[in-house]
């Protein structure tokens, strides 16, 4: 690796890994997220000016707390400065008084005579707030994901908008629009009362990102993506650490590796979908799978029973059945009652019913999926009811339920494999 | 931190009349609440509203009155029905205190104050 190239790695490693944990100390100490936003972002395009000039400091992190620290007091110093002239400027229009800035200049202080803790728990404590408070419930569902790829991944706009196919400008708005929401509504970063709730939907927002990396919409040329995937995992890793091994974060690391251990197995040579029973499962990734087990015993043995440890049990069946025959079909079902006890969810309850087909035989389980309801537009509903039909002999009530769901689908490698199956079916 | 409060509920018809004890009950309720309010800091203003069919809505074009009609701004199930104005730390506290607002059923909208002028 060339000297550049190094730099061009650490530069990257700081954004992601130094950024998030600068910001969460400094939003905490100013009280302000988009104060210690802007200035981490400063300080990191300082980095990318001076580094590859000046050389890399020995160490990085604390010469970002530092620029950044800096660059926040910069932007206090010139906010007092401007609210003075428009105090002074103003004073005959108004016989408000104009808040003074004591307030400001009081917090400059505030942080230039702090230590710099480097006490790791409550550096944890505040990026864990960091975490929560960008899954806070006031905010709406893509802006969760958008705020914690953005604030605690530490990618940036442009790697996020191209992960999800949206335009830099869109992705720039959302960002901006719920920043705005944060300090204009006054989201606290505190830690909340009901943790374990707010913590579900921080568990939800990382599953939505890995599900996004692994059943990518509209993945065609494959086009620069990032693997979120990965950063979806790693944010769990995070969490893990942060949460003091919470099960159901432990839980969470499970599914999502059971589910990635599949990723070589999933498509076949011409890029469509391979469904579970028909994949190669000696391609399946061992250390991954070894690894799941292994989260999913800790979180289990602490006896905290969840949804995601539930979901991480079933992953497991599936993933320590060396055949597609030796899956425990019946233990999966009793898996799923449990599950659709705690989760008030469609898409579990048909999950339930594929389940039921598989232990009982496909009318039992056809039975149970046209219970269903507030399915109509899931494509996976309709792959679901066409596949149980095939197997109880009823071709013709196949085919419109698999055109069904080719018609919803917005994945490539899934729109294949329906193909294939329509023209099997003929 | 302000923040105003609305309720919106569908307008109940079959609520307890007044002199029942049930009402003595629903109003100890509102009491309590207004003075857990006040106890705490909180208390700015509120005030529950007259049915939303005795309301009249106006339309000013440029400052010109151009359309009166009879009814609520939004003819929706739900319809406004009083407001709260709340000092609170943050929107976690904001959220906690409207939680314990004896509405029974009912959206209730928490929107943070950007101005104003009397306080």
């Amino acid at each position: 690796m060339s000297a550049h190239e190094a730099i061009d790695v650490a530069l990257t490693r700081l954004a992601r890994e130094d950024g998030p944990r600068v910001l969460s100390v400094l939003a905490s100490r100013f009280g302000d997220l988009d104060l210690a936003d802007d200035a981490v972002q400063d300080a990191l395009v300082d980095a990318t000016r001076t580094w590859p000039r000046d050389g890399m400091p020995g160490n990085p992190g604390g010469w970002l707390m530092t620029a950044a620290r800096n660059r926040a007091t910069d932007r206090l110093r010139r906010q007092a400065s401007t609210s003075r002239r428009l105090a002074s400027s103003q004073a005959e229009l108004v016989e408000r008084r104009i808040p003074s800035d004591a307030g400001g200049l009081a917090m400059i202080d505030n942080v230039d005579n702090a230590d710099d803790r480097d006490d790791p728990s409550e550096l944890g404590d505040e990026r864990l707030r960091l975490m929560l408070l960008c899954c806070h419930p006031a905010l709406g569902g893509d802006a969760q994901v958008a705020l914690i790829l953005r604030l605690v991944a530490g990618l940036t706009t442009e790697e996020i908008a191209a992960a999800f196919l949206v335009p830099p400008s869109t992705m720039a708005q959302r960002i901006v629009r719920a920043k705005r929401k944060i300090r204009t509504a006054a989201i606290p970063m505190s830690m909340p009362d009901g943790l374990d709730d707010r913590l579900g939907i921080l568990l939800d927002t990382l599953y939505l990102v890995f599900n996004e990396g692994y059943l990518a919409h509209g993945d065609e040329q494959k086009p620069i993506r990032l693997e979120l995937m990965s950063e979806a995992l790693r944010l769990t890793r995070l969490l893990i650490e942060l949460s003091d091994r919470h099960p159901e974060v432990l839980g969470l690391l499970a599914m999502e590796l059971f589910a990635r251990s599949r990723t070589g197995a999933r498509t076949g040579a011409e890029n469509e979908l391979i469904l579970l029973e028909d994949q190669d499962r000696t391609t399946w990734d061992l250390a991954d799978i070894h690894e799941a087990n292994a989260a999913l015993a800790e979180a289990m043995a602490r006896m905290q029973p969840g949804p995601r440890q539930v979901q991480a049990l079933i992953g497991s069946h599936h993933a320590n059945a060396r055949t597609a025959e030796e899956t425990d079909w019946p233990a999966i079902v009793g898996l799923y009652a449990q599950l659709d006890a705690m989760v008030d969810s469609p898409v579990i309850a048909l999950n339930h019913a594929v389940a039921v087909a598989m232990a009982d035989g496909p009318l039992h389980g056809l039975r149970l999926v046209e219970g269903l309801e507030g399915l109509d537009d899931y494509h996976l509903y309709w792959s679901a009811v066409a596949e149980l039909n095939v197997r109880a002999g009823r071709s013709d009530e196949a085919i419109p339920a698999f055109e069904r769901s080719l018609a919803l689908t917005t994945n490539e490698a899934e729109r294949r494999h329906l193909t294939k199956r329509l023209a099997e079916l003929g | 931190m302000e923040y105003m409060i609305t309720n919106y509920r569908e307008p109940s018809t079959d609520g307890p009349a007044p002199g029942t004890p049930e009402f003595q009950e629903m109003m100890g309720a509102w009491m309590a609440y207004n003075q857990m309010l006040i106890d705490g800091g909180h208390w700015v203003s509120g005030a529950s509203l007259a049915p939303a069919d005795t309301a009249t809505t106006i339309v000013l074009t440029d400052g010109t009155r151009t359309g009166t009609t009879d009814g609520p701004f939004a003819e929706t199930k739900e319809q406004l029905g009083g407001y709260y104005l709340i000092k609170a730390d943050d929107l976690d506290q904001a959220i906690e205190l409207a939680s314990k607002m004896p509405v029974g059923t009912a959206s209730l909208e928490i929107r943070p104050v950007a101005f104003r002028p009397d306080a």
